[in-house]
This record gives structure tokens, C-alpha cells and sequence, in this order.
């Protein structure tokens, strides 16, 4: 046995001394309890007292190191001799010393062997320890045991000796300052220690120093213990010859046993009924990889139509470069603004940053935030097809007649009458084209020579002119005027003999006796004395008053307007032959803001508000409405021809109506940025004028064709500047030259300007 | 009288959707699952045209979904996986209540799979759908494949990542596929060019990532796990294009090149064979033959020239880089594995280093800073190394992805390398001169100004004049008759011809229909705001220009 047991040990020597660690370990564990008393009735055996802390601390320490001593300490002591002792010695040494743990080993043999820990065995062992030791000389041994010793501080002995008799305390009155000096002279004083039990000082001896010391380390006390002794292999893969126990084998293992049986019936139970399933074999075939679109083949069919692939995230731009070109970094103000900005609103989700160098480049803390947003968006955001309008803008512009090809229209300013003093309300131009007309805020009438700019004439009417409107028969030379609730005839012969002569007779004829009852409130009478020679003949007084005159193609008749929204007496019609008056209209159908004669038919244009409505004098009825669609109409024009009508409004639109197409307007042609305040035709040219509140006369080109089927041209070619805009309003009225291609417009500004 | 009332909302395009909780309970999955089950399978929400009729009249904001992409998901057979895992779950929890081990033990191993194979195909059913949705799925395994093993996910996963980006990046190199770089603060750009398709990604800094606390990360893994499928099945097709081993071995590197197995008889581009076509389509031809010759001399950039990296820059984004042009690259080998060549190689041209100052310096190599590679990918050319040297103040970094149209702001940098492109060599460089020579213009500038000025200051008082006169006759005054001599006043006639067609066009505006003119008052203010962005960047980048010659000038003195 010792033999085999010595060559494992040289086998595997690291083997064996795990488990006489393990197995020390174990002893040490289950020894300590009972061996506490005796080891600390070791160490008193031993020369050395402790301070208190040490020895309670000891106590374990000690235990563990009895606890080792039994189980050799060759190793340990091997390097002390090498340390300490010539190399001869060492041989001799370690021959003696190879017995012992020889005969330790043997004891643990029967120890495991047996299973009980033989106590007494280790008794025996210690006390042979004991036996060798030296140290209780100069013993003075208390007796009291493990008691805490200030149980003795009332009493002058602590504790009695092995003969019973009292042990008194030394006479000390140390104090600190005793102490100190002690400490600063004796040499010993660092191996001094107090002992309590005795009450005296004990100066440990060196051995017992180098025990302290290599306790504190963590070592053996004992210095020739071996920590790594190899130990037996006592079960071991070699077949021994004898058996390692003598009991004899059990009857149980030679029968089945029937739990098992159970256990396996009921397994192959479960098995049969599909509970338990064999073991899955592991699926090679996932995570691996392999040509997916090998066969490319079309059977698998395409996402449906309604397959809106996820747009890819922008490229990046300048700004986003760690080291972008200046121009592209936050000025200071960038920088507020974009911290003010909620997140949604900025332009750019970060700030632009430069580094000098690629080195300093920090890592971005939002990439993940970006990359889940991505992912958010991918699997969550409703997804919409959105036509995106790629046009050039130029294809939306509408591809117009040049206006170069239009011509003659006026393009110029070429003439500016000067003279009035308030805003010229009202314009127009004689019918030979020689003279014009105009009537201010100032209370006068001016005649004005086309060509020359000439002021002619001044008629001081005295009150302010709301509208002015010359004869268009040429062979009579009469000026209508509009003031306050007075209409007036003027006579400014300014034509030849013949002509003045004719507008003489016109104005001489004889009113009728019966008629006077018919217009009721309406006067006619003639003017004497200053106001004759002014070449005011008549003066017809209305009762309200009047907006505007408006003469028939023919000269004889004059309607005349006085808006006003509750009465029906708002349109009067007067025939200046026979001095006649009368209310056409029997009903009031809102506020007239204009009217006009039809140039060849007899009909009768009255547009109010929101309408205008043709009258057919004849017949004595309406025949049509025109929607106008416009909030509030201001002005009328009616082309020449007579199936055409241009509505302006305030609204900044000029309506241009169809009269044989349909009510409502043609064409809007929103043109002006403020509202319109005239609008005109030329006599035979194909234009039209609107003048706007703006400052600005639009010369539009507007041909009409014979043929039903085919729509009027519009094309505007001219915008005309030159009024100055005072108190908010710009061009008051406009008006074509008769033969030219001229247009005369007057403003707020005082002026009346004409294009050629 | 006739037939049963119409209900509302029963036709139409009511039929057509289908809310979300409505899906779900249709499927019978939870919130989670389903979730799931629309990443996998790419089913996303629709915004119906008119929301209010297919939401039968109300307004409450819902989100809708298909109803074929629903009752589509109905037979996927991955509904049952994710029941079956459901059940596993429940099984675990029970056997570890009762602690039956060996049951545990067995459920484990039985616990069940899936596999995203037959989704991927279904998704894309051709090779090239895939490549097309690639983009996302690179910059999400780039991603995972810097995360640290902190148990935001599988580890697994992350290496499973980082193996399918690093053969990605081997097979972009092989391929020589790169295009575009891009160093932006938040990551490094890449855009190749795979079989026709551009695809571009974003890689992050190597930096530790600091967790935000607000993202469900097993929305990323979900995604991540179908983008790995993907990734690792467009990985194996294009090895096998090049007819290369997939999966290749230790390449992590990036050092050892792929393109060793691939024979250079490849690399000989076959002659395109060239096909009579009228008159308009050469043209297209002409330059679409200038672009693949440029194409091809890009790909040779660095063809030649040795480099080699100092530990402190970005090691594998360079690598990859500087091998995708056909350099040679090498690292300290305590950096990392696979280093070729020492630092004392003689036949270095380059030394990348990120430092102000080199401590040893060889003499036959340049040391400059690693933006001089992107740069060059960018420009195609090999630009000059002086801008780029140690200790430089680094010239802007832009962007290959931004494609100036007329009109846009261009930096006078983009305009500089454009002419570098052409050939044309850059001026003599020598600061003095061209100091004095941009005082001098400087100085005729001002003289121009002047001239300018006084012209103007005429026209000014002649004008002036004239309203005085005006104004003198308005009043009546008897105007100073005073005779003086007339000006021949120059009329440009070509200015004229101008102004007459810019009258032309505000005319036909004016004639526009509303809806034509909304359209295209919207264009117009777009083209306005460009215009506007863009000469503020001019006007402060002319700041920038002008605050650092002066102060340049104040250092001189």
C-alpha cells in the first residue's frame, strides 16, 4: 500500500495535495469547535501574551494552523533549509524529516477508511506536540478561563494559579505619559505585549515574533509544514488487485428495480402518444445562406398595383460635412432662431459644426434616435402617392397675340392737361374729337383743345361736378353736367355757326302743358343773366342727387341717376326737345350705380349692385339679367357693336359679358390690385381701358367676332402709368378718343392725361 | 317601390381599407406580434384619399391598412411560428414553476424557429428589388455592428453583423464599387455602385454608443433580423458574381484581398460594341461613353501608391477606402491584426497621420491628413497634397452627393476642384503677387464705382431737373426759360428689346387662369426663395473672405 500510495504521490503530486487541502479544510471545520479550548489553552501554554484584539483574532487563526499541523510540513521546511542551512545539511534534514508526513498519511488513510474523524488520535498528537514544548518555565498560569477580565477590576487579584491561590495584580500606575516614555525608550517596546489574564508584560521572544509575523501573512505557524504535499490517488482508473471495501454486494443490485420500470413504462407511454417528442435535429439550414434567386422565375407575382416603395432617406448636403466651407456655420442669429424653432420647423435637424481636424470629430448622439425614427417610419407611417406638378413655368403662361401685331393701341403719355384744382371726377371727349370736357371736385367745368392741351374754357358751376357727358350727335354741341341734384345743359360753342345754331333750336323747343304732372318733381327751366353767358341753357332740377348723365346715340334723350336704395325713383329719362321727364321704372330693383343707352337698338342698360339689367324700351320689359359676380359694380360700358358689356368693380375685377353667350361673364379679368373705377370702349377701334384705384389705365385688345361660334379675343397690351395716387384713389374715369387710338384719363391728382 | 335602402358606407373606397385594431383582430395576434408581422413582411399603413368616407364619417385620426395587404398576411405561415413560440413560452414558465428541470431541458431544446427565407423572395422577387432596398439595411447592420455587448441585443446578432458588413465591404473592394465618400458629423457616407444600382450607407463613428432611453430596441432587432437575412442572401449572389467562395474566411482585416482568386482577364473590360443610332442618341452615347472612362480611371485612382495609416486614424474606414481605389495599405501592427508592411518601409508614398506634427519623419514619403483620400475619391483625380500636410488649416470638406443646377450656390472650393478636373493647372501660387494684384483690382474696382457713381449722380440731377420744371409748371409759375444744350440720349436697343419682352410676359400673366396662376406664383416663389438662399450664402461667405484677408493683412504688419 505505502508503496503504490508513493508512486501516485510522485505521479500526481498536484492531485494529491488539492485533497489533503480539501481534506484539512474539512477537519478544520468540523475540529474547531471542539479544539477552541484547548487551542487557547495552548497558547497560554506558550511564553507569549497578546493584546486582546490579537488573541481574539487568534482564536481562529490558531485553529487553522492546528488544524494543518497534523498533515506534514515538509515542503515549508525545505525552503527554510534551504534559506537558512548549507546545502550538506539539507540532505540529512530532509531524511529525517520524510518520516513524518509518512506516518500522517497513514493516519488519514484510516481516517477515510473508517469515515469518523479519530479524534483522539489528534490528541494524542497535539499533546505529543506539547510533550516537546518548552515554553511553560516561567509559567504563571491563571485559572479563571475565557472570561472577560473586567469582571476582576473590583478586585486586587485576577485570578488564581494551578495551586488555588490568588494571583494579585502587578503594582502599575502606568500612566500614558509613563507610556509614551516607554515608548520612546525601550527598545522592546514593539514586542511587548500586556497580557490581562496575568496583568503583566511580556516581551515576546524572536521565534515567537516570526510566529506573529508569518501568521499576519497568511503562512503556516509551523515552519516545517508542507502546504503542497502531493497526496494518494485512492480511487484511481488502475484495477487493484483487492477489493476496496469487504461488504458484500447488496441483493437490491441484482434485482431491476421496479421504480424504474415505472419510470420507463410511463416514458414510452408518453412517447407512443405523441407527448413526448424525440429530440428536434438541429436545423442546419437556418442562418445559412444559399442563392435565394436562383431560379428568377415569375411565379411568384409582384407586389399588388397599391405598392408604394419607402422613399430613401435625402443625401446629405454641404452642411452636414464635419469640416463644412464657412459660409455654410450659423451666424449668431441662425443660431438663436434655431434654438427658438420648434423641432418640427427647422430646416436642418443639427447645427452645422467644423472640426479642424478628423481627429476631434465627436460621435453624433442622435444616430440612434435617427435610425429608430427611420425605422418607425418605415413600418408605421401611412404612406400616400402624391402627384408631384413637374411643369416649366413658363408652359402655364398662356401664349397670347404679340402686342406688337394688336397695334394701334395707345402706348404713351403725351399730353397732360393741367388747371383743376380738385380731383376731375368726370371726362368726355366731343364727338368730333376736338375737345374734351371735364368736371372736378372744384366746382368747375373745363374745356380743354385735344391737340393743344389748351384750356378753352372755364365754367364756374359751383358745387362739385359728379359727371360730365357730351352729345354724341355731331351736329350739335351740348355738354350735359351733373351737380348735386342738378343736371345742366351747357352750350360751350365750340363748333362751327351751323352746329351752335342747331343745338340753339334743339334747346328752344316748347315744353308740353300735360307733362308736367307726368315727371312731377322734375324742373325744367332756363337760365338768365350770368350763368347765359357762362353757355348754361337749362337747368333741370331733380329732387335727389345726381350721380350721372348718360345721352342717347341720337342726342334727344338723357338719363339721368340718383342712386338711392329705398325710393323707385332713381332713373329719369328726359327728351330735350320737348322738355320732357319721366320714370321709366315703376319698382325699385336695388341701387343703380350706372346706366347707358344701347348705341343702335332701344335698349336700356341699368346695372345696380350686384346686376346689370337690359330694358327693352319698345316692348317695355326686361329681356335680360347679367350676373355680374362682383361686389359692388362701379362702372359700365357697353361695346359699340351692342352685344357686349364690361362691368368694373370694386372688387378689383373687370367683368366682360357676352350678351349672346350667356349672363355671366365671359372673362374676369383681374387685373388691377385695387378697385376699378371706369371702364370704356373705343367707338371703332377693338379696345377697351379700365382705370383702377391703383394708378394704372389697362388698354386691353378685344376683338369681336361676327361669328357666333367664335369667342372674343382679349389680350391686354398695354399698362398705362402716370397718375399719382392722392388720398387712396388713383384714375376716376377713362375715356377713348372718338377716332383715334387715344385714351384720356383723369385722377385724383388733379390731372387728366392722354395716351397716344 | 324599389329594393332595400343603400347603407352608407358600404361601398367604395370604405372596402378597399381596414383599421389597425380591426387587422389585428382579424389575425388574432397581439399589438407586438403584429407588429412584427408588418415589419417582416413590409406592410405598411395607406392614407386614403378622402379619410372621412373610408372612416365612415368621422374624423378621429386612424391609421388604415390595405385590406388585400391584410387578408395577404392571413396565410403566412409565420403567424403559426409566432402561436408556437406563444405556447413554448407558456410551457417554460409552467415547467419552471413546478421546477421540472428535465422538462425545461427539453423544452429548450425543442424550442421553435423560423426562418425569413421564403419572406425575403416574396419581397423581392428579383435580385435587383433587393439590391434597390439595401440602403437600410446596411446602415442598421452597421449600426448593430458597433454595439458593445450590453444586452440591448443578441450577442449573436452583433456578430453576425459585423460578419455580414465586413464581407460587404470585402465585396465592394473586390468589386472596386465605391463612388462617393462623404465625412459628415454624424457618420461616414458611402455610396457604391452595385450591378447598376447606387447604394448608399452610413457608418458610425467607432465610439462607445451612449443608450437613449426612448427607443424600443426590439423594433431594431426585428428589423435588424430581417435585414441580416437579407443581407447575408445578397452577400452570397454577389460573391458568386464574382465568382468568389461565400462565406469567405478571415477577413476582418480588411487587409487581404479577395480579388486575388479573381482572374485579372476580368478586369479587361469587354469592348462595348457600338451601335449606329441616329443623330440625337449620340450625343447620350458620346458621354455616356466619357462617363464610363472616367469611370474606370477612377477606379485606378490609387493604383501604385503605398500608404500607410498612424494609429490614431479611423483604421478601417481608410483601409477600405484606400482599397477600394486599388492602393496599398498597411497599420502599426499593435493596432491591429493584418498589417503588411512596417512604418520603415522604404517604398511608402503616403503616411496618413491626424497629429499637428510627425515625431520621426522619413524623408520619401508625404505625411498628410487623411481628408486628402476622401477628397480624392470625391474629385476622381489625385488633387495636390499641399493643402492637406500636417498642421494645415484643412481646405472645407464637401459633399459628393449635392448636384448644383443652374442657379444654385456653388462654394468657390467645388469651383476650384471642377477646374482641377478639366486640367486646368491652378495659379502660381504666390501670396505676395496676388495680394497686390487683388489691390490693385481692388483699387479699379473702387474706380469703377466711382464712374459708376457719377453716372448715375447725372442721370440723378437730370431727373431731378426735370421734376422741378414739372412741378414749377403744375403750380402755374412762369418757368425760367433758359436754353440749354441738349443731350443725345443713347438708346440701347437691345436693352429696349428687353424690357419689351419682359412687358410681353407680365401681360400674359396677367391673362393667366387663377388655378395656372396659383401653380405658378408657388414655382415662382420656390425659384425666389433659391435665388434668395443663395446669394445670402454668397454674400456671407464674401464676409467670411474678407474678415480673414484682413486679418491676414493685420498679422502681415
Amino acid at each position: 500500500m505505502e508503496e503504490s500510495s508513493g508512486n501516485m504521490r510522485s505521479s500526481e503530486p498536484t492531485a494529491a495535495m488539492k485533497k489533503v487541502r480539501e481534506k484539512t479544510a474539512k477537519k478544520r471545520s468540523k475540529e474547531e469547535e471542539e479544539e477552541e479550548e484547548e487551542q487557547i489553552f495552548n497558547f497560554k501554554d506558550k511564553p507569549a501574551g497578546k493584546e486582546e484584539e490579537d488573541e481574539d483574532l487568534s482564536d481562529s487563526e490558531e485553529s487553522v494552523f492546528s488544524g494543518l499541523e497534523d498533515s506534514g510540513s515538509d515542503s515549508e521546511e525545505d525552503e527554510k533549509e534551504s534559506d537558512d542551512n548549507d546545502d550538506d545539511d539539507d540532505d540529512d534534514v530532509t531524511a529525517v524529516e520524510s518520516k513524518q508526513p509518512k506516518q500522517t498519511e497513514e493516519e488519514e488513510e484510516k481516517e477515510e477508511v473508517v469515515g469518523g474523524v479519530t479524534e483522539r488520535e489528534e490528541e494524542e498528537k497535539k499533546e505529543d506536540e506539547y510533550e516537546h514544548d518548552s515554553s511553560d518555565e516561567e509559567d504563571i498560569r491563571n485559572t479563571v478561563g475565557n472570561i472577560p477580565m473586567e469582571w476582576y477590576k473590583d478586585f486586587p487579584h485576577i485570578g488564581y494559579n494551578l495551586d488555588g491561590k490568588k494571583i494579585f495584580k502587578p503594582i502599575r500606575n502606568k500612566d500614558e505619559l509613563d507610556d509614551f516614555l516607554d515608548k520612546m525608550e525601550n527598545p522592546d517596546y514593539w514586542r511587548t505585549v500586556h497580557d490581562k489574564q496575568t496583568g503583566s508584560d511580556i516581551v515576546l521572544s524572536d521565534e515567537q515574533v516570526e510566529l506573529v509575523n508569518r501568521l499576519q501573512k497568511g503562512q503556516f505557524g509551523d515552519v516545517n509544514f508542507n502546504e503542497y504535499q502531493p497526496s494518494v490517488e485512492f480511487f484511481s482508473s488502475d484495477v487493484m488487485i483487492h477489493p476496496v471495501t469487504n461488504r458484500p454486494a447488496d441483493k437490491r443490485s441484482f434485482i431491476p428495480s421496479l421504480i424504474e420500470k415505472e419510470k420507463v413504462s410511463k416514458l414510452v407511454h408518453a412517447i407512443k402518444m405523441g407527448w413526448i417528442k424525440p429530440r428536434r435535429v438541429e436545423d442546419d439550414t437556418r442562418g445559412r445562406f444559399y442563392d435565394l434567386w436562383a431560379g428568377e422565375d415569375s411565379s411568384i407575382l409582384g407586389r399588388h398595383k397599391m405598392h408604394l416603395p419607402a422613399p430613401k432617406i435625402p443625401l446629405p448636403g454641404h452642411q452636414e460635412s464635419y469640416n463644412p466651407p464657412p459660409e455654410y456655420l450659423f451666424t449668431e442669429e441662425e443660431l438663436a432662431l434655431w434654438e427658438q424653432q420648434d423641432a418640427s420647423d427647422r430646416k436642418l435637424p443639427f447645427v452645422p459644426v467644423k472640426f479642424s481636424s478628423l481627429r476631434q470629430v465627436p460621435a453624433f448622439s442622435r444616430f440612434i434616435h435617427e435610425r429608430f425614427e427611420r425605422c418607425l417610419d418605415l413600418y408605421l407611417c401611412p404612406r400616400q402617392r402624391k402627384m408631384r406638378v413637374n411643369v416649366n413655368p413658363e408652359d402655364l403662361i398662356p401664349k397670347l397675340p404679340k402686342p406688337k401685331d394688336l397695334q394701334p393701341f395707345p402706348t404713351t403719355q403725351s399730353l397732360v392737361y393741367r388747371g383743376h384744382s380738385g380731383l376731375v371726377r368726370s371726362i368726355s371727349v366731343s364727338p368730333s374729337g376736338q375737345w374734351l370736357a371735364s368736371g372736378s371736385d372744384d366746382g368747375s367745368v373745363r374745356f380743354w383743345e385735344v391737340c393743344s392741351s389748351r384750356c378753352m374754357k372755364t365754367v364756374q358751376v359751383g358745387g362739385a361736378v359728379k359727371s360730365v357727358a357730351w352729345n354724341p350727335n355731331p351736329s350739335v354741341c351740348l355738354l350735359a353736367v351733373a351737380l348735386e341734384s342738378v343736371v345742366l345743359i351747357l352750350s360751350p360753342s365750340l363748333a362751327d355757326r351751323q352746329v351752335v345754331q342747331s343745338s340753339e333750336r334743339l334747346l328752344s323747343g316748347q315744353p308740353e302743358a300735360d307733362t308736367s304732372d307726368a315727371a312731377g318733381p322734375v324742373i325744367w327751366s332756363d337760365t338768365e343773366g350770368e350763368e347765359l353767358n357762362q353757355g348754361i341753357r337749362l337747368k333741370i332740377q331733380h329732387p335727389k342727387a345726381v350721380h350721372q348723365v348718360a345721352w342717347h346715340a341720337k342726342g334727344d334723350y338723357l338719363a339721368s341717376v340718383m342712386p338711392d336704395h329705398s325710393s323707385h325713383l332713381q332713373v329719369l329719362i328726359h327728351q330735350l326737345s320737348r322738355r320732357r321727364s319721366q320714370n321709366p321704372f315703376r319698382k325699385n330693383k336695388g341701387l343703380v350705380q350706372c346706366v347707358s343707352f344701347h348705341p343702335v337698338r332701344p335698349y336700356f342698360f341699368v346695372a345696380t349692385q350686384r346686376s346689370v339689367r337690359i330694358y327693352n324700351l319698345v316692348k317695355q320689359e326686361m329681356t335680360k339679367k347679367l350676373q355680374a359676380n362682383s361686389k359692388w359694380i362701379s362702372s359700365m360700358a357697353v361695346h359699340p357693336g351692342g352685344d357686349h358689356v364690361i362691368c368694373g368693380s370694386y372688387d378689383c375685377r373687370l367683368s366682360w359679358f357676352d350678351l349672346d353667350l350667356s349672363t355671366k361673364p365671359y372673362k374676369m379679368l383681374r387685373h388691377h390690385k385695387k378697385a376699378v373705377r371706369g371702364a370704356a370702349y373705343h367707338r371703332s377701334y377693338p379696345l377697351f381701358a379700365s382705370a383702377s384705384d391703383d394708378g394704372s389705365v389697362i388698354v386691353c385688345h378685344g376683338t369681336v367676332y361676327n361669328d357666333l361660334m367664335q369667342n372674343p379675343l382679349i389680350v391686354p397690351v398695354k399698362v398705362l402709368r402716370g397718375h399719382v395716387i392722392t388720398h387712396d384713389l388713383g384714375v376716376l374715369d377713362v375715356t377713348f378718343h372718338p377716332t383715334q387710338p387715344w385714351v384720356f384719363s383723369s385722377g385724383a391728382d388733379a390731372t387728366i392725361r392722354l395716351f397716344t | 317601390m324599389g329594393g332595400l335602402q343603400k347603407k352608407k358606407y358600404e361601398r367604395g373606397s370604405v372596402t378597399n381599407y381596414i383599421t389597425r385594431n380591426k387587422a389585428r383582430k382579424k389575425l388574432r395576434l397581439s399589438l407586438p406580434d403584429f407588429r412584427r408581422l408588418c415589419i417582416l413582411k413590409g406592410i405598411y399603413p395607406h392614407e386614403p384619399k378622402h379619410k372621412k368616407k373610408v372612416n365612415k364619417g368621422s374624423t378621429a385620426p386612424r391609421t388604415f391598412y390595405l385590406i388585400k395587404d391584410i387578408r395577404f398576411l392571413l396565410h403566412e405561415p409565420i403567424v403559426g411560428k409566432f402561436r408556437d413560440y406563444k405556447v413554448f413560452v407558456r410551457k417554460l414558465k409552467k415547467a419552471y414553476g413546478k421546477t421540472e428541470w428535465s422538462a425545461v431541458e427539453r423544452l429548450r431544446e425543442n424550442k421553435p424557429t423560423y426562418k425569413l427565407d421564403h419572406i425575403i423572395k416574396e419581397r423581392y422577387p428579383s435580385f435587383i428589388d433587393a439590391l434597390r432596398d439595401i440602403d437600410d439595411a446596411l446602415c442598421m447592420c452597421f449600426l448593430f455592428s458597433t454595439f458593445a455587448r450590453t444586452g440591448k441585443c443578441h450577442v449573436q446578432t452583433i456578430q453576425l453583423c459585423r460578419r455580414l458588413t465586413v464581407e460587404w465591404m470585402n465585396y465592394v473592394v473586390a468589386a472596386r464599387a465605391l463612388r462617393k465618400v462623404f465625412i459628415s458629423i454624424k457618420g461616414i457616407y458611402y455610396q457604391a455602385e452595385v450591378m447598376g444600382q447606387l447604394i448608399t450607407w452610413l457608418v458610425p463613428y467607432q465610439f462607445s454608443h451612449d443608450h437613449p432611453t426612448d427607443v424600443d430596441y426590439r423594433v431594431m432587432a426585428t428589423f435588424t433580423e430581417l435585414y441580416t437575412t437579407l443581407l447575408g442572401f445578397i452577400n452570397f449572389r454577389l460573391y458568386h458574381s464574382l465568382n468568389l467562395l461565400y462565406p469567405p474566411k478571415k477577413l476582418s482585416a480588411l487587409s487581404a484581398s479577395l480579388a486575388r482568386m479573381v482572374s485579372s482577364a476580368e478586369e479587361e473590360e469587354a469592348q462595348l460594341d457600338q451601335f449606329p443610332v441616329e443623330g440625337e442618341d449620340m450625343e447620350k452615347l458620346e458621354a455616356r461613353e466619357r462617363e464610363q472612362k472616367e469611370q474606370e480611371a477612377q477606379k485606378k485612382l490609387f493604383d501604385g501608391l503605398k500608404f500607410f495609416l498612424n494609429r490614431e486614424v479611423p483604421r478601417e474606414s481608410l483601409a477600405f477606402v484606400i482599397r477600394c481605389f486599388g492602393g496599398e495599405v498597411s497599420w502599426d501592427k499593435s493596432v491591429c491584426i493584418g498589417s503588411t508592411y512596417e512604418v520603415t518601409e522604404e517604398t511608402i508614398t503616403h503616411h496618413i497621420v491626424d497629429r499637428p506634427n510627425a515625431s520621426t519623419q522619413y524623408i520619401n514619403r508625404y505625411y498628410i491628413q487623411p481628408q486628402w483620400v476622401y477628397d480624392c475619391i470625391n474629385a476622381k483625380i489625385v488633387l495636390p497634397v499641399e493643402d492637406y500636410f500636417l498642421g494645415v488649416t484643412l481646405p472645407p470638406h464637401l459633399s459628393p452627393f449635392v448636384e448644383e443646377k443652374e442657379g444654385d450656390y456653388m462654394p468657390p472650393e467645388k469651383v476650384k476642384i471642377m477646374a482641377l478636373q478639366r486640367g486646368e493647372k491652378p495659379e502660381q501660387e504666390d501670396e505676395e503677387e496676388e495680394d497686390e494684384d487683388e489691390d490693385e483690382e481692388e483699387e479699379e474696382d473702387d474706380n469703377d464705382d466711382e464712374e459708376e457713381d457719377e453716372e448715375e449722380d447725372e442721370e440723378e440731377s437730370e431727373e431731378k431737373n426735370l421734376k422741378k420744371m414739372e412741378k414749377q409748371r403744375s403750380q402755374g409759375k412762369s418757368l425760367q426759360v433758359k436754353v440749354t444744350p441738349g443731350k443725345m440720349k443713347v438708346e440701347n436697343p437691345e436693352r429696349l428689346e428687353q424690357e419689351e419682352k419682359a412687358e410681353e410676359k407680365r401681360l400674359a400673366i396677367m391673362m393667366m387662369k387663377k388655378k395656372e396662376k396659383y401653380l405658378y406664383d408657388k414655382i415662382m416663389f420656390g425659384k425666389k426663395r433659391k435665388i434668395r438662399e443663395a446669394n445670402k450664402l454668397t454674400a456671407k461667405r464674401k464676409a467670411h473672405d474678407d474678415a480673414e484677408k484682413a486679418n491676414k493683412k493685420k498679422t502681415r504688419k
